[in-house]
């Protein structure tokens, strides 16, 4: 089956900062907004299933020796609320393992109204307005 | 300390390239990276000592003291194999009987000897410092200028790392001394940043630092407060190597000496995958804390830690050894020791494995050849 784009939320539903919960196509997504740039995960931690949506957004804690703490790509991270570990929201890579552990990952947009109304676009129930801009994923 | 004899030189095997190793009893050639030689009693540090401690140690009665460490007692069965026990004196306290037991009885190559006694674990850091000494003197007089075979490891002052480190430095240009030995149970986490002199030092010098059975008794060898037996503190050893490699890792010893070599002594080994299971599954949580340590523990111990073969903990005939491995996912990690004089097993067998698969070749000489580079250094003393 060819993927499809589904109209998901209007884009100030999502702040900067701050993550929703979408359901696309049957599928549990977890949305994020990071500085404006919107990207979408699977909503179930690879661990345990835990909803990733609820996780802590944060920054990258790194040292480059023993006690020089900093923080890196402030934002950009999701921390499990079940057990802590740490995913990159950009692109759903485990910091722990990130050669065997991730989330899967969608491909998002942000596309104007005016345009999703010439479509193709799914959105069934979803009232799409010209003049304002939604985030779209792909599946 | 003395150049060893050019004889010498050429007798020891490792300190020329081209000599082929002798071949031991298991059929290859093989280094003990754990046997045990002893202090007989104070009387026999005394002419290392300066005129003031000489004659401290003799106004206060100390020269007359034992300095049996707790967690090593002469007496036990385990410390010494009736075989292997001198006519008189302490197990370890003679120097034929080493040779002739463990040296020619293993055949090997060369074997490093640890030194455990309480003169190093005093709480006037300045007396444990003067006694260190003494004992690294009295170790390369006595016993390495003695025996060309025989390599050994630096006893420093544990209570005091910034003399410890000072301690390494007097000694590492003798390259006969091939470690740094402390005991495990110690009066805080080893990770600590109060200990790093010594790491940095030992470092530096291409020296492992060997976290040996035994404890300073500053606290109990378990968690829950002081047992009755022997047996529950021998036992708990095991626990205080567990808690050595969540520190050393979780305080960042190898982010910041990631050269540095750790080798455990007399752990029993087969605890270690278990141990680490639960740290690599609770680091992936809360990894946010320590940010320095960059890989699963795992990971990281299995590039740094070492662990000398006896004791052995196993069942019978279970195949551990190579189920070990396979759970660290590494051959490099086991270092032959034959534990001279201690009893842990009967005649020569020290090796859990057949004697001819390649992971007894690895155990009994590539990885403490790995493990210790100054056993392959040409000019050994200063």
């Amino acid at each position: 089956m060819s993927r499809q784009r589904h109209v998901v939320a209007a884009i100030d539903e999502v702040g900067p900062g701050t993550s929703k919960r979408v359901n696309v196509a049957g599928r549990d997504i977890a949305l994020f907004n990071v500085g404006g740039e919107f990207f979408a995960l699977a909503n179930k931690c690879p661990h345990e299933s835990g909803p990733l949506c609820q996780g802590k957004i944060i920054g990258l804690a790194v040292a480059d020796e023993p006690g020089k703490y900093r923080i890196e790509r402030d934002g950009e991270f999701v921390k499990c609320s079940w057990h802590g570990w740490e995913f990159d929201i950009r692109t759903g890579q485990s910091w722990c393992d990130p050669a065997t552990v991730r989330v899967r990952a969608y491909d998002t947009a942000v596309e104007n109204g005016e345009t999703l109304v010439r479509g193709p676009y799914v959105a069934e129930t979803f009232p799409v307005a010209i003049e304002q801009n939604y985030v779209v994923v792909e599946i | 300390m003395t150049l060893a004899a050019p004889d010498t030189l050429a007798r020891s095997g490792a300190s020329s390239g081209a000599a082929s190793p002798r071949t031991s009893v298991f059929g290859s050639p093989a280094i003990d990276c754990d046997l045990h030689i002893a202090v007989p009693s104070i009387k026999a540090l005394m002419p290392y000592l300066d005129a003031y401690w000489r004659q401290q140690f003799v106004t206060r009665g100390i020269d007359r003291l034992s300095w049996n460490l707790t967690s090593d007692p002469p007496g036990a069965p385990i410390s010494g194999r009736p075989d292997w026990r001198p006519a008189t004196g302490k197990p370890g306290t003679s120097l034929p009987l080493l040779r002739e037991k463990a040296l020619d009885g293993f055949g090997v190559e060369l074997a490093i000897a640890n030194c455990i006694y309480g003169g190093a674990a005093l709480h006037s850091e300045d007396m444990a410092s003067v006694v260190c000494s003494a004992m690294n003197d009295w170790i390369a007089k006595e016993w390495l200028d003695a025996e060309p075979r025989l390599r050994a490891s630096i006893v420093v002052p544990m209570n005091n790392p910034e003399l410890a480190a000072q301690e390494i430095e007097r000694c590492a240009s003798d390259n006969r001394f091939a470690q740094v030995s402390m005991l495990v149970a110690q009066g805080e986490p080893l990770g600590k940043r109060r200990h790093w002199p010594i790491y940095a030092a030992a470092e530096k010098h291409g020296l492992p630092v060997c976290l040996h059975a035994g404890s300073l008794y500053h606290h109990p060898m378990t968690t829950n407060g002081y047992g009755s037996y022997f047996l529950e503190d021998y036992v708990a050893q095991a626990f205080a190597f567990e808690s050595a490699v969540l520190s050393l890792v979780s305080e960042g010893v190898f982010a910041k000496y990631p050269a540095l070599k750790i080798v455990f002594a007399e752990s029993g080994v087969t605890w270690l995958p278990a141990a680490l299971w639960r740290f690599n599954k609770t680091w992936r949580g809360v990894r946010a804390e320590i940010p320095w340590v960059k890989r699963p523990p795992m990971d990281i111990v299995r590039d740094n830690i070492r662990l000398t073969l006896q004791p052995f903990d196993e069942p019978d005939g279970a195949g551990r050894l190579e189920r070990f491995c396979e759970q660290m996912k590494s051959d490099r990690m086991v270092l032959f020791s034959s534990d001279f004089p201690h009893w842990h097993y009967e005649g020569t067998d020290a090796l859990p494995i057949s004697p001819k698969s390649g992971l007894a070749r690895r155990i009994l000489y590539d990885n403490p050849r790995e493990t210790f580079p100054r056993l392959g250094l040409r000019e050994l003393a200063r």
